[in-house]
């Protein structure tokens, strides 16, 4: 990494105040400054690092064996690009690495995928990028960047399947007066291991909408962070998790409200089911002295079917100025509410259609929410063989 | 024609201190074309006695029998009772969130019936069904029970009757917290059901006024877990005048 990317981090440092906290430690280029991180660490203490074959610490990124495809509608650039180009797209989020596996893959993964909507363009066509794994023994690491100009409109889905062991950076750039959605699908087979951190930079009056969809994976860990870079942007920062017997499927959310007028709007709900099946969520938002007239709200909402599952639900709201619109955040962990199932049963419906209908139900507001008709279906219907799978393991 | 038979029914409920035992020997036969208005004061198991029959988890039948068309209810799931043909409008019907009243509905037709109901000739059953109790057909969009009203909840117990047409129909404390008018529209809508060849209804309820709208063939005084009086529509007028308390200071 050479030091010339510098001026762009050091800018967004220079706007605003420098809050230091333990969930959001300083930024820098230098992989040395990362130590490699313990159980010890607040950001680390959920994760099962044994599991995660070492990409947290110093495993070799290796040359990919996980295939990637895309469609590209009118107008939108989508390619892997190497070089000079792809070393000045480092940094477009405004964001330093923080940790040790960003700062490595920055450092070390020459190429990075780019998906390019320039300025004023409204592309109604999602663009689909498919990243199938083949290997969940190789360990290697992939850069994305989505850069949307100005007034663009546009949905990116990352839709990742398969089996890998994958460190993956993903730089959002998201111009004024841009509305944009990004979806994150981790539709993992059981053994593949994604360590993930995708930041974004909405500018003045954007509109930012970050969905993080996981279903599959032994271990999947994502950071979904956010910035502003002027005033009146807004992001919503939606998940939807379902965790079977032995995964671990851990989002962690940092909106950072570094202008003033910004909103955020989170909202993750999961369910868990089978032993061992084990969810994070960690809800940070910070609001800078500088960002008055913001309004925040965050909730995480847990479905448990089964016993044996362990959901954690940490919100955390920092709040450096007393001149807000609003700032709130909620979190419930619940099981199978036992009057909704006699009710629907005592109309003739059967247990597990009774089931069924409650799960759908928990989601079905998170999944019109996401406004990506192509997903919609498909993530329904992920919800439902996610249940039939569980309703074998009973039977 | 069906018949419900319940006899000697003991029932009881586990609380902290064991299980204690609520229905006490309820022996009733509700025959089809009948409707049976069962009176008590609060606690004396009404409630109970509804629940046990629909098959809630928490009561547990520890003697007694209750058959529908001779069949053994208490053999049966929850949801086996419901397509066998009874029916529980509740006093608290549950919110379930996500899920619309329309999709709840055609769910329920569905395992009642046992095939889905056709698309054509139910969307329009449903809309008639919502306006004759003066709902808005656009609570069909709306999750169910989700911000209804009190009587908006009973309204859609109601439609839900009509809809799925069993063969009888317990309603527990129905009129409870309706004002007159609402009274009136869900009595009118048991009305129509029971008006049907062979339908029975058991009607529980703790106020004589829901009997001016629906009126019963047999009265039960339901005092401490089992039924202290039989009677007609008169033992209802006496109830009026003279409240619960010749039975209450007799089971003492």
């Amino acid at each position: 990494m050479t030091v010339t990317q510098e001026p762009a981090a050091a800018r967004a440092v220079e706007t605003t105040d420098k809050v230091l906290s333990h969930l959001h430690p300083a930024g820098s280029w230098d992989v040395a400054d990362h130590p490699v991180p313990g159980r010890k660490d607040e950001i680390w203490r959920f994760t099962p690092l044994k599991r995660l074959k070492e990409l947290h610490a110093d495993a070799p990124f290796r040359t990919s064996t996980t295939t990637c495809t895309w469609n590209t509608p009118d107008g939108v650039r989508v390619e892997g690009v190497d070089g000079a180009e792809a070393e000045a797209l480092k940094g477009i989020s405004g964001w330093v690495p923080n940790s040790r596996f960003a700062a490595r893959v920055l450092a070390e993964v020459p190429s990075v995928l780019l998906v390019d909507v320039p300025a004023d363009l409204e592309v109604a066509e999602p663009v689909m990028v498919d990243l199938a794994g083949t290997d969940a023994d190789n360990t290697e690491a992939g850069r994305v960047a989505l850069r949307f100009g100005a007034h663009s409109r546009a949905v990116v889905v990352l839709s990742h399947s398969g089996s890998a062991a994958l460190a993956q950076v993903v730089e959002i750039a998201v111009g004024d007066g841009a509305d944009v959605t990004v979806v994150s699908l981790q539709d993992w087979a059981d053994d593949a291991v994604h360590l993930s951190h995708h930041q974004a930079k909405v500018g003045r009056d954007a509109t930012y909408k970050h969905v993080a969809i996981s279903f599959g994976g032994d271990l999947v860990r994502m950071d979904a962070n956010v910035t502003y870079d002027g005033p009146g942007g807004s992001a919503e920062l939606l998940g939807l998790y379902f965790a079977d017997a032995g995964q671990h499927l851990e989002h962690r959310i940092f909106a950072d409200h570094t202008a003033p007028r910004t909103k955020s709007n989170v909202v993750y709900k999961g369910a868990l089911q089978g032993e061992d099946a084990h969810t994070v969520w960690i809800g940070n938002v910070l609001i800078r002295k500088v960002a008055e007239g913001i309004d925040t709200y965050e909730e995480n909402r847990n479905l448990v079917l089964t016993d044996g599952c362990r959901a954690d639900s940490v919100p955390n709201l920092e709040i450096e100025t007393g001149e807000i619109e609003g700032a709130g955040h909620a979190s419930a962990t619940a099981r199978f509410d036992d009057e909704q199932l006699f009710y629907l049963r005592s109309r003739g419906v059967s247990e597990e259609e009774a089931r069924r209908l409650v799960v759908h139900g928990f989601f079905a507001d998170l999944i019109r929410k996401i406004g990506v008709p192509a997903l919609e279906e498909r993530l329904q219907t992920t919800v439902e063989s996610e249940l039939e799978r569980h309703l074998l393991e009973l039977g | 024609m069906s018949t419900l038979e319940i006899k000697d029914l003991h029932v009881s409920v586990d609380t902290e201190d064991g299980p204690k035992e609520i229905l006490k020997g309820v022996t009733l036969t509700i025959n089809g074309g009948e409707t049976h208005a069962i009176m008590g004061p609060n606690g004396s198991g009404k409630s109970t006695l509804a629940y046990s029959i629909a098959g809630h988890p928490k009561y547990t039948v520890t003697s007694g029998s209750v058959t529908l068309d001779g069949e053994d209810v208490l053999e049966m799931s929850v949801d086996e009772r419901a397509r066998a043909g009874l029916f529980l409008a509740m006093q608290y019907p549950v919110e379930v969130p996500g899920v619309s009243v329309s999709n709840f509905l055609r769910t329920a037709k569905t395992a009642i019936d046992g095939e889905a109901p056709k698309l054509r000739t139910w969307v329009k059953e449903v809309n008639e069904t919502m306006q004759r109790v003066q709902m808005d057909t656009a609570f069909a969009q709306r999750n169910v029970n989700e911000g209804f009203s009190g009587g908006e909840k009973k309204r859609h117990e109601i439609v839900q009757l009509e809809l799925l047409n069993p063969k009888v129909a317990i309603l527990d404390e129905t009129d409870s917290g309706l004002d007159i008018d609402a009274l009136r529209i869900v009595s009118e809508g048991v009305n129509r059901f029971r008006e049907q060849e062979g339908k029975g209804v058991l009607l529980i309820t703790h106020y004589t006024r829901i009997l001016r709208y629906i009126k019963p063939d047999h009265v039960h005084v339901f005092v401490d877990g089992r039924i202290a009086e039989n009677g007609g529509p008169e033992l209802a007028d006496e109830l009026e005048a003279n409240g619960y308390e010749r039975f209450t200071t007799a089971a003492v």
